[in-house]
């Protein structure tokens, strides 16, 4: 038993069936990557886990607890966190106040404290704020905390994204697409930040990424899906030879 | 400490001016400014739903009108009961007892009607939403005129007017009110409420509640707007259903919109604004109105940000290439 | 059951009134994903367009109380209820949407009329304060301030308010605020058909009405032009690139709904002759829940809302209490929101995206 773990899972939109009896464990501190040609139900997938959708069929556990009934802010409390494929930024908030936003389920404050501003509010404001600093150091976004998100540059709203989704303290870390309009370098570097954190926070990283060297290069376990049904599961090396994989990513129409 | 000299200052200048203001600019003036403490109460509230939570609502007359005769009846019809278990009290402090507990029998049932709309409601988007909120503003309208109790078509006059320390009141109000919407605002609830507005989605996954805090924005505007209207009640000694149509739920908007959406001191610049306008202009009957709804089009086809333009960074960011183009 | 019979068709008729400008709201949201509130104005302008022409020497001396006059008062206040709401679509709603010239001078021009009124009462000052307002909005353009590219829904939506208070105050400017009453062009006789005693009145609005919804059928169904609109109405940049002139489109659309709630001004003022620059408010607030009722954006379901509501009002005011005549509308709002936003003909529940 993983730290997160799909069981079964099968999600129908009217008569089509994206996700069938599907099933994926993710050991703890473990980068598995998920990949597959597009509309295999990659985004189904995260989207069921995140808790957007709800499975017809099957369930989720995040941590032994059971999630695929919950909304997707009670899963992100449990810890659970997320990128999105198309970069969704509070774009009306600075660099800084996006990444404080994130630590909203670790708040302490009530209503009362904030409507008076008592010296226990203004206490948690500043922790909130050193500790996002700090996090947007490692990030090497501490120079831009007070531009504008939307100003950023598109490399640089990516790392925001990420830091954003490490600032609500997850376990698990699900990255969409987070090599997206990159060019070689960029995908290098990104290598190297999604390690470093998986390593430093202590997470579990579960990756959907078209681009096969970041995949291949940083992914430990892979799991391909096609038509919504699981067709290989292995190490890179194990998922590059194997056939059927192939066949679906090039045979056929 | 730099708070507690804030308040202190402020009580004795809002003394002051009780003491003298209508000297120096006329009692027709004083009336109006007072009328423009009050909308600026509205404002700020309504602001904190359309313009930071970014949840259009336009029916926040209903809330303004069940606050003004909640309040109305409690101190019409247990005036002499209050007074009477506050008799020891000088008249002024007895008066202030009134005007606090209509206060706060306002923001409770204007609190309520705010759950009783919201929790139904907020689960709609965009257009959807504002035009339930409509249909709730006109609904609690037609509700109240229906109630002889409170006078009904012909209006409520008996209300004790508690004019002699009024602007006092109004103004103390009008401080607090923006400094709970101030603090809400910059504490993790504001930014809550800031990232709804911005991204539902995101939000949602970053661990925001989005029903919860909708509904919590939502409560918290109408309770101010109810506390509004217990004032306003007390401004006029009457109350009429007239005073809460859609229209003066519209004035609300425009207020905001004016001053900038999603901007505190813009939603005060644009109350002063507006009512300026309308009441300096208020001889000229229909040319006023005609010459002000030319100027509110113009305003949103030229600069829709307004005054202190929040939304300059939401979603214009495309107005230099149309320009250039 | 007679009064029953004789209710529904009173509600029919209300609600066939209801159904024209439901149609307005309907198409306009359908091309737009705009709430136009200036339309309940445009459908006071047509009822007072028809009443200064009834009134008109050619049509009192020379037509008298045919049915010719009659036609000739609905068409004619249908053209220029139509003009008058592709006007407000070129200048109030299109600034935002495309690049568009001379938007800041034709306001100025009428805020310098409305000056000119002000300070002369004169029709030359009026002249004079136009010319002054047009220089300057033309000044002001070629300086390079444009409008702005509109990309929130409630601007769209504040313009639109905007523009109903200046037409129902313009209205009361030019009209006069104190209400006139609509000439009988066509006389109220009643029609004894067994036990039922009908209105001839009632009995052709709803004939005109059923007429102008079916033509609107034609021409939505039948016509290229329909195609267009429909195209328009699913996607607007899709129907672009397939080489249609949206903008014409939207305009044409804007010209159909305001005839036809032209049309259904004059055929209440049949019923109910009392007309001020006011009356188009509760109308309208009404003919837009109808639209809603039925889903808005879909024609048919304009008309069906439209009847719907006539007949649900009737009903409730005939065994109900009068009072809650105008909430009716209202609780049908907020019920069909909350329960089924699409409305009659629409998707089920709105999806929360």
């Amino acid at each position: 038993m993983g730290i997160l773990d799909i069981r079964n899972c099968t999600k129908r939109f009217g008569g089509l069936v994206a996700v069938r009896d599907l099933n994926m464990s993710l050991a703890q501190g473990s980068l598995y990557g998920l990949i597959g040609p597009n509309g295999a139900g990659k985004t189904t997938v995260f989207n069921l886990v995140t808790g957007v959708y709800t499975p017809d069929e099957g369930d989720i556990q995040l941590d032994g607890k059971s999630i695929h009934r919950k909304k997707p802010n009670s899963i992100a409390a449990l810890g659970m966190s997320r990128t999105f494929q198309n970069i969704r930024l509070f774009k009306s908030m600075t660099v800084l106040q996006n990444v404080k936003l994130a630590r909203h389920t670790q708040r302490k404050q009530g209503l009362l404290d904030a409507v008076l501003r008592t010296p226990a509010l203004s206490q948690e404001e500043r922790e909130i704020e050193q500790d996002a600093l700090s996090l947007l150091k490692i990030f090497n976004l501490a120079g831009r905390a007070n531009e504008f998100a939307s100003n950023l540059p598109y490399g640089a709203q990516r790392r925001l994204e990420i830091a954003r989704a490490l600032a609500t303290h997850p376990k698990v870390l699900l990255l969409d697409e987070p090599a997206a309009g990159m060019n070689p370098q960029e995908s290098v570097e990104l290598m190297h930040l999604i390690r470093s954190i998986r390593d430093r926070f202590e997470l579990t990283v579960l990756l959907v990424e078209h681009n096969m060297k970041v995949v291949m290069g940083i992914c430990e376990k892979i799991q391909v899906i096609d038509y919504g049904e699981t067709i290989a599961i292995g190490t890179p090396r194990e998922i590059q030879d194997d056939p059927r994989v192939i066949e679906a990513y090039l045979g056929g129409a | 400490m730099k708070r507690a000299v804030f308040w202190v200052v402020a009580i004795f200048a809002l003394v002051g001016l009780q003491l003298q203001l209508a000297n120096w600019i006329g009692p027709y003036n004083y009336k109006i400014v007072i009328l423009t403490g009050i909308y600026i109460i509205l404002a700020v509230s309504l602001n904190l739903i359309n313009g930071i939570t970014g949840q259009f609502s336009i029916g926040h007359a209903g809330f303004f009108a069940v606050g003004a005769y909640t309040s109305a009846s409690l101190v019409t019809y247990g005036e002499s009961t209050i007074r009477g278990i506050v008799g020891f009290l000088p008249r002024l402090g007895q008066d202030a007892v009134l005007l606090v507990l209509g206060m706060i029998a306002a923001a409770i049932a204007a609190g309520i009607a705010g759950l009783a709309v919201g929790i139904p409601s907020l689960r709609l988007r965009g257009d959807y939403l504002a035009i339930v909120t409509l249909g709730f503003g006109e609904i609690i309208r037609v509700v109240i005129l229906n109630v002889d109790a409170v006078g009904g078509a012909r209006g409520f006059s008996s209300i004790p007017a508690m004019s002699d320390f009024f602007l006092f009141w109004v103004f103390l109000v009008v401080l607090i009110t923006v400094s709970v919407i101030r603090n809400l605002v910059n504490s993790s609830y504001g930014r809550a409420f800031i990232s709804i507005r911005d991204d539902e989605i995101a939000a949602e996954a970053m661990g925001v509640d989005t029903t919860r805090f909708k509904v919590l924005s939502f409560v918290i505007s109408s309770m101010f707007a109810g506390i509004g209207g217990s004032l306003f009640g007390h401004y006029n000694a009457y109350l009429n259903p007239n005073s809460f149509t859609f229209i003066t739920s519209f004035l609300f908007i425009i207020m905001i919109v004016v001053g900038g959406l999603g901007s505190i001191g813009g939603s005060i610049l644009g109350a002063i604004l507006i009512t300026f306008v309308l009441e300096t202009f208020r001889s000229l009957n229909e040319f006023r109105l005609v010459g002000f709804s030319i100027l509110l089009v113009l305003v949103m086809l030229y600069r829709p940000q307004g005054l202190m333009g929040v939304w300059e960074l939401l979603r214009l960011k495309r107005r230099t290439a149309v320009a250039k183009s | 059951m007679i009064t029953f019979l004789q209710q529904l068709i009173n509600g029919i008729s209300q609600g066939s009134a209801y159904a024209l400008i439901a149609l307005g709201y309907t198409m306009v949201y359908g091309v737009l994903g705009l709430i136009n509130f200036a339309h309940s104005d445009v459908y006071m302008f047509g009822a007072f367009m028809g009443y200064y022409i009834a009134n008109s020497r050619v049509v009192q001396e020379r037509l008298g109380g045919s049915v010719l006059a009659a036609v000739l008062v609905m068409l004619v206040s249908m053209a220029l209820s139509a003009g008058l709401g592709m006007l407000i679509e070129r200048f109030a709603y299109r600034p935002g949407r495309t690049k568009t010239r001379f938007t800041l001078a034709f306001w100025l021009g009428i805020l310098g009329a409305v000056f000119g009124d002000l300070y002369s009462h004169s029709a030359v000052g009026i002249l004079v304060g136009a010319l002054i307002g047009i220089a300057l909005g033309v000044v002001v353009e070629l300086a390079g301030i444009h409008p702005v590219r509109q990309e929130s829904r409630l601007a769209l939506l504040i313009i639109a308010i905007g523009v109903s208070l200046f037409l129902e105050n313009g209205g009361q400017l030019v009209f006069g605020a104190d209400p006139k009453f609509f000439p009988e062009i066509i006389p109220s006789t009643s029609l004894n058909v067994g036990a039922l005693n009908l209105d001839t009145q009632k009995l052709i609005v709803l004939f005109v009405a059923l007429i102008l919804m079916v033509l609107l059928n034609i021409l939505v169904h039948y016509t290229k032009t329909g195609k267009a609109m429909r195209a328009v109405s699913y996607n607007l940049d899709a129907a672009k690139l397939m080489g249609i002139n949206t903008d014409r489109i939207i305009a044409l659309t804007f010209g159909v709904g305001s005839a036809l709630a032209a049309a259904g001004g004059i055929l209440v003022s049949l019923l109910y002759p009392k007309i001020d620059p006011l009356m188009g408010v509760m109308p309208g607030l009404k003919a837009f829940v109808a639209a809603v009722l039925g889903g808005i954006g879909n024609i048919t379901g304009a008309m069906v809302g439209g009847l719907i509501l006539g007949f649900a009002e009737v009903m409730a005011v005939g065994y109900g209490s009068s009072t809650y005549r105008d909430a009716i509308a209202f609780i049908v709002l907020v019920l069909i929101l909350l329960f089924k936003p699409g409305g009659i003909m629409g998707k089920g529940t709105v999806e929360k995206v």
